[in-house]
Parts: structure tokens; C-alpha cells; sequence
């Protein structure tokens, strides 16, 4: 009897009824925009491992081009630049999560407490501009401030007897601008993210908070923030976990590629193209590749942690 | 009516005071025009007429307003048309194929009851996590694909993204009630005509959200141009704006039209100005439109902070 059941059971799970097909077939075009944006390149990643030649069909190069082991990695870690590379691709992305979660958390909490909300709405609207801008553009925009000869900051200098500085020249200056730029990009974003959930706070919180007496900072401390503490968790693991990736176009668009720069303004992005450019294959996948998988761990890592503090807010 | 008045009083008493938000808008105000002037910049440095950015620079207000870099550019016609065509025929149709591929896909992973929901889950699932990398993707799009100088290299690699397909899995999941999609099978219906006409009429919300974040993503592209295009007839306007970056004479280079020669053109043209124009032409459609779509952007990025 159970065996019997237990066959029809198989036979059953073997047996592709009528809306299982036509599932498939509806699904099957976005599969095979996974498996040749998404699913090939992840197989082409063996390239670090070997000394790839550009010319010729992909698959017989991929195949034909004889392994080197870990000589790309090698050339890549031996050069200087990797640590400068490093150590701004950290580096900058510290800073940006730190600054895109206080800021943001702050001005959201600000604009709850505005007297105004109709006011509250123009100011959102307004710090939401930047959000849709091109980097190309932002880059043009930028150049309306720092060009050396024609720019807006230095005729501003010039008022001041300050003699000009040749912005795009002098590194000492760009890592606050970038972060300054990076801020003004994402601020809106940011904001919105946080607003939304504080909007979603039920109200009788508070209510039970003011007939107790509270004041408007300790309601802030003790409703706002840990009701925040959710989202803010999320968006930490979502920026940690692409702690190796910057924005390609701030680190490239924004400073126009200037070799003064590469110090200050080299991430593994920048690298990776550059030298994709330029055809360096080896040193480039062998980034690439570090880059994939150390992003890989660290989004894992980062979901395990949250996973152990608090399995709510978890993403897998 | 008691309750109202103790409600507004306590919104009263759960103020700031007065002074603190006299403060709280002026830091506002502040953060605010900072988003806001420096595009008003590039704007104002467009209609500046070129002699006087010679003489002083830029500006942040005009001195004379000046639509000659307007002039210039809409005097390249080809060149500016033929981008702005890109641009335009590159948003429309990637931006249905995206949708179309994106929303098929949630609302196949969305069936619980279907044979390979977790098999597919995973597919759309995994590249979230780990990625080829900018190097092994160039060459399969470039030597396997062959979509070096072909618009479709514009279109396709954004497509689909894992985020979009989630959020609409989310929403069919949640929304649609599965009595729905059981009384058409009764009556029927294929999957097909079930999706097509019964599930995305009803869905607008979603695909409004994820149509809208497509439709900018595929306006303010410029990486794959630059990745993949070296043709200039295929640049879009962000392709073409990238260029005079680091050029400001390439509008002139392919200036034959006209009837004055090239080196005329250079000397004469409003390079400055002209650059800001075409800055302009490429933000003004997204400045006009945000805001009026910002809550559909808010309710997508909302859902998309909810975990699927």
C-alpha cells in the first residue's frame, strides 16, 4: 500500500502538467538573459588563470590559452599600485557607509520634526535631483566648479585675492571632494529610504511617549532610532557587502581620468577598466577576480553576522 | 470631535520649538540649494553667450542671457538628432524588454505551486551574490555575443536585474490572490493569457515602479557606450556629452554640413557653452519628470528595502 503510494507520488513528480510547461516557456527568455549576461562571464572568470589572448572566438581562446596559475595575481599584488588600489577602494567606501547612513538618518529624522510638512516635501524633492543625474553630466557640472582657468571656484578664490588652483591637478583635494560629491549624489536616496519607514512608525508610540512625558529627543532616541535600527541594519550589509565595488563614474567620469589624480582616485573599478582598455588582460581579470570573489565573501560574511545578531534582518 | 481636538492638541504639545525649527529649515534650505545650483549652473553657463565665458569664466548667473550654444547645436543637427534617437529608441526598447523580462520571471518564481520555482529562484537569485567581473563580461558580450558597435550591447546587459525581479515576486506574491489565478485555470486559460491579461492589467503599481527605474537607468547610461561603442553614429546623447568632455571640438570634427570648413568651425564654435547645452538637453527631460513620478520611485525603493 505505502509503496504503492509512494510510486504514484514519483510518477506524479516526474509528470509535467500542462501549467508547468507553459510556465517554463514563459520563463525561459529572462533565463537566457541570466545565463548569457550572468551566468557565462562567471565561468569566464578562469581567464585570471591563464595568459588570454584577445584575438580569435572567446570559447577556443578561453580553452586554447595555456594556464599560468596564479601569475596574474602575482604581477597584480607585486606592482605598488595594488595597495594604493586597496587601500582607496576600503578606504573611500568606509567613509561612504559611515556618511550615507549618519547623514541620512539625521535629515530624515530632521524633516519629521518640520513644522511644515509641505515644506518638508520641497526640500525631498529638491535633494532628490542630484539622484538622477548622469555622472557624465555630474562630471560636466563638476568642471563648471574646478576648471583652472574658467571655473567657478577659482573666480570665487579670485575675489578673495586667493591665486588659482589648478583643481584637477593637485590630489590633496579630491578625497573630499569626492566624498562631498558622493554625499550630495545620494543624500535624497538615502533620505527617502529612512523617511519611509519612520512615516510607517504607528503613531500610538508616540502618543503613549507624550502622555508619559517625553520629551521630543527622547522620543527620537528611544521610538525613532530603534525602530530605524531594521533598515539601517539592511542598508549596512548592502553597502559592506559591495565594500570591493565603487561607483565607476565618480572615480573615473568625475575626476576626467586625470593622471595627477591616480593616487587619490584609483579603485579596483578604475583599474579594471583602464587596463581592459588598454588590452592588459592578465593583471585586469586577476582584479576582477579578486574583486568577484572577496565581494562574494564579504556579502556572505556580512549576512552571517547580521544572521547571528539579530535573524530578522537577514537578507538570505 | 473631542478626539480631534486632544489629537491636535497633542501635536501641539509633541512640537519642536519654534526655534528649533526655524533652524531645521534653514539647514534645509541650504541642503536643498546645494542640490539644486549647481545644475542651475551648468543651465545659466549654457545660455551665456561664448565671448564673455572667454573674457571671465563661467558664471553662476549670466550676465547676457544668450541662446547661441542652442543655436550651434541644433545647427549640427545630424549629430545631436542621430544621439538624441539613441538615446530615445534605446530608453523605449529596453525599457519594454526589461519589463516584459522582468515581470515574467516574478511571476513565474511566484507560483507556488510550480515545478521549478526553486531551481529558477536560484538562477535569479546567485547573481546577486557573485558576478563574472567587468572582464570576463566585456569578452562574452564582445567576442561570444558579438555585441561590440551594435545598439542591442545598449540594451540587453540592463535588461534584467535581480533587485526588479524580486520586487515584483514580492508584489504578485502578495498581492494577487491565488483564487484568481486558480478560477482562470478552471475556466482555461494558458499561463500565457493568465499573465498577459489578467495578472499585468491589474499590477500597474509594479510596473510603473520598475518601468520608471529602467527607463532612467537606460536614459543615464553611459558605460556601455563607452565599453562597447566605437561607432558615432551609434553614440546616445550621454555617449555624446562624454566625448565633449574630453574633447570639446568633437562636435565641429563631424561638421561638414554646413558649409564652412572645419577649422573655421573649431574657431568659431561655442565650445564651453555648447558642452553646458548639451548637459542641459540630457538632464532637462529627467528634471521635468521626477518629480512627478518621485512617489512611484518611493514606494519602489521602499519595496525594495523589504526584504522578498
Amino acid at each position: 500500500m505505502s509503496a504503492k503510494s509512494e510510486q504514484l507520488k514519483k510518477s506524479k513528480r516526474f509528470q509535467w502538467r500542462k501549467q508547468d510547461i507553459e510556465l517554463t516557456l514563459l520563463a525561459i527568455p529572462t533565463t537566457i538573459w541570466y545565463i548569457l549576461f550572468c551566468f557565462l562571464p562567471m565561468f569566464g572568470i578562469i581567464i585570471a588563470f591563464k595568459n588570454f589572448k584577445i584575438s580569435g572566438g572567446f570559447l577556443s581562446n578561453v580553452f586554447n590559452s595555456p594556464w599560468v596559475g596564479f601569475k596574474n595575481f602575482e604581477f597584480l599584488f607585486k606592482s605598488n599600485d595594488a595597495w594604493i588600489i586597496i587601500r582607496n577602494t576600503i578606504g573611500y567606501n568606509i567613509i561612504f557607509i559611515i556618511l550615507g547612513i549618519v547623514l541620512p538618518v539625521m535629515f530624515a529624522i530632521m524633516i519629521g520634526l518640520l513644522h511644515n510638512r509641505k515644506a518638508g516635501k520641497v526640500y525631498q524633492t529638491m535633494m532628490f535631483l542630484p539622484y538622477f543625474l548622469s555622472w557624465v553630466v555630474v562630471s560636466a557640472v563638476g568642471w563648471a566648479f574646478f576648471s583652472f582657468d574658467k571655473g567657478i571656484l577659482n573666480q570665487f578664490l579670485g575675489n578673495f585675492g586667493v591665486e588659482s588652483i589648478n583643481w584637477y591637478m593637485e590630489p590633496q583635494y579630491w578625497p573630499y571632494i569626492l566624498v562631498l560629491l558622493n554625499i550630495w549624489k545620494s543624500i535624497g536616496y538615502g533620505m527617502i529610504i529612512y523617511l519611509a519607514t519612520i512615516t510607517g512608525i504607528d503613531s500610538t508610540y508616540y502618543e503613549a511617549a507624550v502622555i508619559d512625558g517625553a520629551s521630543i529627543w527622547q522620543q527620537i532616541r528611544f521610538i525613532t532610532i530603534p525602530l530605524l535600527k531594521l533598515v539601517i541594519v539592511m542598508m549596512f550589509i548592502l553597502s559592506v557587502g559591495r565594500i570591493f565595488y565603487t561607483d565607476f563614474g565618480l572615480f573615473y567620469q568625475v575626476t576626467r581620468d586625470s593622471n595627477s589624480l591616480f593616487e587619490v582616485a584609483t579603485t579596483i573599478d578604475v583599474l579594471v577598466f583602464k587596463q581592459l582598455k588598454t588590452a592588459t588582460v592578465g593583471m585586469a581579470s586577476a582584479a576582477a577576480f579578486v574583486q568577484s570573489v572577496l565581494g562574494c565573501i564579504t556579502i556572505l560574511t556580512a549576512n552571517w553576522i547580521v544572521k547571528k545578531i539579530d535573524s530578522d534582518s537577514a537578507m538570505i | 470631535m473631542a478626539a480631534k481636538t486632544y489629537e491636535s492638541g497633542l501635536e501641539k504639545f509633541n512640537r519642536t520649538s519654534t526655534g528649533v525649527n526655524i533652524l531645521i529649515n534653514l539647514i534645509f534650505i541650504l541642503v536643498a540649494l546645494a542640490c539644486v545650483i549647481p545644475v542651475i549652473v551648468v543651465l545659466s553657463i549654457s545660455l551665456t553667450h561664448e565671448s564673455y565665458i572667454r573674457e571671465t569664466g563661467y558664471s553662476i548667473l549670466p550676465p547676457i542671457l544668450s541662446l547661441e550654444a542652442y543655436g550651434f547645436i541644433a545647427k549640427q543637427g545630424t549629430i545631436i538628432l542621430r544621439a538624441l534617437g539613441v538615446s530615445v529608441l534605446v530608453t523605449a526598447v529596453g525599457t519594454a524588454i526589461g519589463v516584459l523580462l522582468t515581470t515574467s520571471m516574478g511571476y513565474v518564481i511566484s507560483r507556488p505551486t510550480y515545478r521549478h520555482k526553486n531551481f529558477l529562484t536560484w538562477i535569479v537569485f546567485i547573481p546577486m551574490i557573485f558576478n563574472g567581473g567587468l572582464v570576463s563580461s566585456y569578452f562574452i558580450n564582445t567576442n561570444l555575443l558579438g555585441l561590440k558597435d551594435s545598439i542591442w550591447a545598449l540594451i540587453l546587459p540592463l535588461a534584467v536585474s535581480s533587485f526588479n525581479v524580486i520586487i515584483c515576486k514580492t508584489f504578485f506574491r502578495s498581492t494577487i490572490p491565488d483564487g484568481l489565478i486558480e478560477s482562470a485555470e478552471i475556466d482555461g486559460a494558458s499561463q500565457f493569457r493568465i499573465f498577459f491579461s489578467i495578472i499585468l492589467p491589474i499590477s500597474l503599481p509594479v510596473l510603473a515602479t520598475i518601468g520608471l527605474f529602467l527607463c532612467f537607468n537606460y536614459w543615464n547610461d553611459w558605460f556601455q557606450s563607452m565599453l562597447y561603442i566605437d561607432n558615432p553614429n551609434l553614440y546616445s546623447l550621454q555617449a555624446l556629452l562624454n566625448n565633449l568632455m574630453t574633447n570639446a571640438d568633437a562636435l565641429a570634427r563631424n561638421a561638414s554640413t554646413i558649409g564652412i570648413s572645419a577649422a573655421e568651425l573649431v574657431a568659431t564654435m561655442p565650445k564651453e557653452s555648447a558642452r553646458m547645452a548639451v548637459a542641459i538637453l540630457i538632464v532637462l527631460p529627467v528634471a521635468c519628470a521626477y518629480p512627478f513620478f518621485q512617489r512611484y520611485f518611493i514606494s519602489g525603493l521602499t519595496v525594495g528595502a523589504v526584504k522578498g
